[in-house]
């Protein structure tokens, strides 16, 4: 319909705020944090050019391990818990019953409401003395004295996070399982039938393989918000004890913010945005093939 | 005939499963029950405690239900610091901003994308998803150096910016998949009767892609009213707090010295309610974006 030079100038003159606004706001930063990366700054002296010496420092650094470490296992835990019981839980409310479209709608709601606030909620939970959590363990005969939940023990903190992130975020995944589930053609689910396949069967051999895309997608959704990890941490341990339970985007934080090693800290997201890219690429070229 | 019996064969197991789903149709419903007792139990714990009188709301051990209600905790939080009000203000005024901005960014993008023969289209598509493979968590440091320069630290507009940064690539990949549904028909038709593309935008374009406008200014206003890290870094002042900050604020100092339990699930109520209204609302809207935006 356009087809003149002078369309081409008004599509470009549209284009232009965001091209604009994309520059400004995202590739810039991301080429002055590389440049960054290789030097030694921290807002009071001025920049030095180090060379790899801020990587070398990282792979040096023991907290560096640690908050990556933890991060992994943290990762390693709850995506199959989320995958699995999302999975599970989409199996339960895909049909249309009235029931269960009200429990979709019901587990979806933690999804809608911020990590920051859930963590906070949960925070509250798990607190020793004022926690519900306690409260009902003790009534319930299971425990004698209350359990110091947050902020102590490393693997006992990232248990009571994960329960809650489990809690806030098990709807995001039954959600896009559903509508993979619904989209199976009926003709596939009923011939399936006429074979006098049990519903387990039918599950583990018609509906898993038809919907197994968008499983790796999910899952992969998953994982990279799980090492992206921070606000959980933040609120319900603030890395305690130690730093044990300060994830990666929580150490970058330290690094960048209260102790203002600027420098390190670019090389810290550097090699956090590249692990992240990995999986990055992994999800787009699974999605890329759905158009196909 | 092998058909017949075929079909008798399946027609008898078709009444075996009924019958078995009989019974298994209460199981699943006390099972979708349960469930949903779990999920709601802690949002409807927390808004409980948040009409808990003052002592009740301090007590340990912890009451499960209020012996009485009351609204200071409401009260307390509204007094807290700068005053609820200024939080209010600020996460409300950077999430309408964070809808404006990437409304106004987004929609002339994803028309130009759609509509007009640039040169290189495609290449540029994929640079404005840049955000997409750089998690903005790793950018916040350079972000923050730009916006200390500029002026942009402690403003709403710098928040809704970073925001805006964030949200971008999912709002242009639904816009343009939008824009690109809409039939040429109704364009050319305009465009005979003298419009401008900037007018076909306004009066064709614009009314017949709504539903993908809502999606993006949902998915916007919940994730910037939500957002912690960003906020976290950009906001240093406590008058330009938002509620999450403030909150996370609460959870460790108050003037009593300890933690004003009361006050926080007061601050947790008022922050979860707009996201559960507007979700519920449209929710229609919510799932085909969370479909097209995180799968396809």
């Amino acid at each position: 319909m356009y087809r003149s030079r002078r369309s081409q100038l008004i599509g470009i003159a549209y284009l232009a705020p965001a091209l604009v606004f994309v520059l400004a706001f995202t590739a810039y930063p991301l080429v002055q944090m590389t440049w960054m990366s290789f030097h030694s700054w921290s807002l009071i002296t001025p920049a030095k050019y180090v060379g790899l010496a801020n990587y070398r420092r990282a792979f040096a650094d023991d907290q560096f391990w640690v908050s990556f470490a933890f991060t992994l296992k943290y990762t390693a835990i709850i995506t199959p818990l989320l995958i699995v019981g999302g999975y599970l839980l989409a199996l339960l409310t895909s049909e249309s019953s009235r029931l269960r479209r009200i429990t979709r709608t019901t587990v979806f709601i933690p999804v809608v409401i911020g990590l920051g606030v859930s963590s906070l909620l949960w925070y509250w939970l798990f607190s020793t003395d004022f926690g519900l959590v306690n409260k009902a363990l003790t009534d319930l005969g299971l425990i004698s004295k209350p359990v110091l939940w947050l902020g102590v023990d490393a693997d006992r903190s990232n248990l009571a996070i994960i329960a809650s992130v489990v809690w806030k975020v098990i709807g995001f995944g039954m959600i896009l399982f559903v509508g993979a589930i619904q989209a199976i053609p009926r003709e596939i689910t009923e011939a399936s039938l006429v074979d006098g396949a049990s519903y387990w069967q039918r599950v583990a051999r018609v509906v898993l393989p038809l919907t197994l895309r968008t499983v790796l997608v999910v899952t992969l959704v998953s994982v990279i918000g799980s090492l992206l990890a921070f606000d959980q941490f933040y609120i319900m341990t603030a890395g305690q004890p130690q730093n044990e339970t300060a994830t990666s985007v929580f150490y970058v934080y330290l690094n960048s913010f209260p102790y203002l090693k600027l420098g390190y800290g670019a090389a810290l997201s550097i090699i956090l945005a590249l692990t992240i890219l990995v999986f990055t690429v992994v999800q787009l070229l699974l999605t890329r093939r759905s158009h196909a | 005939m092998t058909a017949t019996v075929e079909l008798r064969r399946a027609r008898a197991t078709g009444a075996r499963a009924r019958t078995r789903s009989g019974r298994a149709r209460y199981l699943l419903g006390a099972a979708c029950i349960t469930i949903c007792t779990v999920m709601l139990l802690p949002l409807a714990m927390s808004v409980l405690a948040s009409v808990k009188p003052t002592a009740e709301a301090a007590a340990s051990p912890p009451t499960y239900l209020p012996h009485a209600l009351s609204l200071d905790s409401y009260g307390r939080l509204w007094t807290y610091q700068q005053g609820l009000p200024t939080y209010l203000a600020n996460s409300l005024g950077t999430a309408l901003l964070t809808i404006a901005f990437t409304l106004l960014l987004t929609v002339p993008a994803a028309y130009a994308l759609a509509r007009f023969p640039i040169p290189g289209k495609e290449v540029i598509f994929v640079f404005l998803l840049l955000a997409l493979i750089v998690p903005y968590q790793a950018l916040l440091t350079p972000m923050f150096l730009m916006f200390a320069r500029i002026g942009l630290t402690n403003t709403l507009v710098g928040l809704a910016i970073l925001h805006t940064a964030i949200q971008l690539p999912f709002s242009l990949y639904i816009m343009r998949n939008s824009l690109s549904a809409v039939p040429r028909e109704l364009e050319e038709a305009a465009v005979t009767d003298g419009a401008s593309s900037w007018q076909v935008l306004l009066r064709v374009c614009i009314p017949s892609t709504k539903p993908a406008i809502v999606t993006v200014a949902l998915f916007a206003f919940i994730m910037s009213w939500n957002e912690f890290l960003g906020a976290l870094v950009m906001m240093s002042r406590g008058s330009s707090f938002t509620l999450p900050l403030i909150l996370a604020a609460a959870r460790t100092e108050t003037s009593l010295g300890g933690t004003d339990w009361g006050m926080l699930q007061a601050g947790i109520t008022i922050s979860i309610i707009p996201c559960v209204l507007v979700y519920l609302l449209l929710q229609r809207y919510y799932v085909s974006g969370l479909m097209s935006g995180a799968v396809k």
